[in-house]
């Protein structure tokens, strides 16, 4: 309660939430993602106490916060690898927290996830990780997969490296081999958990490129959990601090920035 | 005299208290293996549910399938012959003192054969695959499950209770009667050799001798009941591999414990089915 108080009062004057809806309804759809008062806890530490976020198609969200404050554990549940004590997720309108396996399957395979250590099958080389869920979920030949695979990998400059092995990449390249294999299906949804951590500025700077392009080509609605404000900055439309289980504070780059709050400003001051 | 007393009631008190805090702490020490068994018990219950849930759908994965066939039958093949060499000899070697001894030199290759074929031809493959595929597919699938590759499977819309359990446990059904074979027929041709080295005889002599009186029932059902012990050890290595957690430490308790409990589930079976197949094919 004294949570939910504090998030009113953090809400940045004519910004936040009540911004979504309008962005949300861009080409007449319904909003992308909509979170209704998420809670998860794991034995008595509460992770999320009531988190409610909405993204619009072709909207970006970035989420920020500290370490530990359960971002990850927020994409997990939008996907269904965990289940929320409470609270509703709906995809597309769709609820998936009561919804049985088959149907969740079939709203897995229009989200794309980068896990934040990627999470590539290292039994598999980097081609054969893109090619994954292409070999699953469409009935491409194997030359058009080849061509779609090294298209996919061209995107994320990882096309000299299909034959290697995930342990022989780097933590930044297996992120950006991570990142191919969320984009194989053209996914109308984007989850990615601190897609540009531990990239050099120029790579960082691509993927935020490349995140923009797929936003403006295919109205992908995303939500980026990222440390990096220069990377929230260029691709977020909104964004929304995470701390304590609850979504504080919410607004565009320059609003937060502005932001006379305490813990705000605490966290935006490394840029500034 | 009345401090005394005090200090004897203190003393009776302490005793009682300690009495009852013994039996407390016996009790929590039997309780909590106990419940921890039961919640393991349970848990596999729900394992297996999922993965027969998972295996009723399509698609079929024969690809992976066939993987595994390949890996499970290959990693094993030579340990499970070589064990199988072994027994056969020391098998020779020891009956024959014992049969001599008892005038019964004759029977010597049926000895041999029927030892091999009905007890220690399947046990040992149990135990060697349950050692050797055990702990392979425990650390397989705990590294899988620590860093996440588990996790991305779902999320990517496969169904990992089929695409990694199923397949396993099925590659494992299905190669151990064939392992079986292998072991029986390494053990077979070095009892024939200890024994000729012992007084010459004919691999043709041996086997017939050996096989004397045999029907062909009496090789179907020890041999098909290794299918049991495949299952035994492809669900509870699966189980153990998917339940992994806490980093690099969990995955080498996954694969010790799948070790573990699949050779002392596969001896119990043995048990217990050894004496079911004397009650039906008696
Ligand atoms: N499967 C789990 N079991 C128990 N605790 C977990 C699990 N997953 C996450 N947590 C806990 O939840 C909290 C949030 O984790 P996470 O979402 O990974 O944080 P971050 O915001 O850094 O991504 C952490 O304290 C973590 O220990
Ligand atoms: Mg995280």
């Amino acid at each position: 309660m004294m949570n939910s108080n504090q998030s009113a009062t953090l809400q940045v004057a004519g910004s936040g939430a009540n911004h979504a809806p309008e962005n949300t309804e861009r080409n007449g759809a319904g909003p992308a993602m909509v979170l209704r008062g998420l809670h998860k806890t794991f034995e008595a530490q509460v992770v999320l106490n009531g988190v409610d976020l909405t993204v619009g198609s072709g909207e970006t969200l970035a989420v920020l916060g500290r370490s530990g404050t359960g971002k990850s554990v927020l994409l997990k549940l939008i996907v269904g690898l965990q289940k929320p004590d409470s609270g509703s997720i709906l995809i597309h309108g769709q609820e998936i927290t009561n919804s049985n396996l088959e149907a969740v399957n079939e709203i897995r395979k229009t989200i794309g996830f980068l896990f934040q250590n990627a999470a590539l099958y290292d039994s598999l080389t980097v081609e054969e990780n893109v090619a994954f869920p292409l070999r699953r979920h469409t009935k491409m030949s194997a030359s058009e997969r080849a061509d779609r695979v090294k298209e996919l990998l061209a995107g994320v400059g990882m096309e000299n490296e299909l034959n290697k092995m995930p342990t022989e990449l780097s933590g930044g390249m297996q992120k950006r081999v991570g990142l191919a294999r969320a984009l194989a299906l053209e996914p109308g949804i984007l989850l990615l958990d601190e897609p540009t951590a531990g990239l050099d500025p120029i790579t960082s700077r691509e993927i935020d490129e490349l995140i923009l392009k797929l936003q403006e080509e295919r109205d992908v609605a995303s939500i980026v959990v990222t440390h990096d404000l220069h990377s929230a900055k260029t691709i977020a439309d909104r964004i929304v601090l995470l701390h304590e289980g609850n979504a504080v504070i919410e607004g565009t780059f320059e609003e937060l920035e502005r932001s006379d709050d305490k813990f705000v400003a605490e966290f935006f001051k490394r840029d500034s | 005299m009345s401090h005394n007393a005090k200090i004897s009631r203190l003393w009776v008190g302490h005793d009682a208290l300690q009495g009852t805090s013994l039996v407390q702490s016996s009790l929590a020490s039997l309780w909590s293996p106990i419940n921890g068994f039961l919640e393991w018990f349970g848990e596999l219950g729900i394992f297996v549910w999922q993965v027969m849930r998972a295996t009723v759908r399509r698609p079929f994965e024969g690809r992976e399938l066939i993987r595994q066939l390949d890996e499970v039958g290959s990693k094993s093949l030579p340990m499970v012959a070589m064990a199988g060499a072994a027994i056969g000899a020391v098998l020779a070697l020891e009956s024959r003192h014992s049969l001599i001894r008892f005038g019964a030199k004759a029977m010597l290759p049926a000895a041999i054969v029927f030892a091999i074929i009905h007890e220690t031809g399947p046990v040992v493959t149990g135990l060697v695959v349950s050692g050797r595929v055990g702990a392979g597919i425990g650390a397989e699938l705990g590294s899988m499950k620590v860093t996440e590759q588990i996790d991305a499977i779902e999320a990517s819309g496969v169904n990992p209770y089929k695409l990694l359990a199923f397949t396993r446990i099925a590659a494992c059904v299905l190669m151990l009667p064939l392992l079986t074979l292998a072991a029986d027929f390494a053990g077979v041709m070095t009892g024939w050799i200890a024994t000729a080295l012992a007084e010459p005889i004919s691999f043709q002599k041996f086997l017939h001798a050996g096989f004397a009186g045999a029907s062909f029932s009496d090789f179907l059902a020890p041999t098909f009941r290794t299918t049991v012990f495949g299952l035994i050890i492809g669900v509870i290595a699966c189980f153990q591999g998917m339940r992994s957690q806490g980093g690099t430490e969990g995955v080498g308790r996954s694969a010790t414990s799948s070790v573990v409990l699949s050779s002392l589930f596969v001896m119990l079976a043995d048990v217990i089915l050894t004496k079911l197949i004397l009650v039906f094919f008696p």
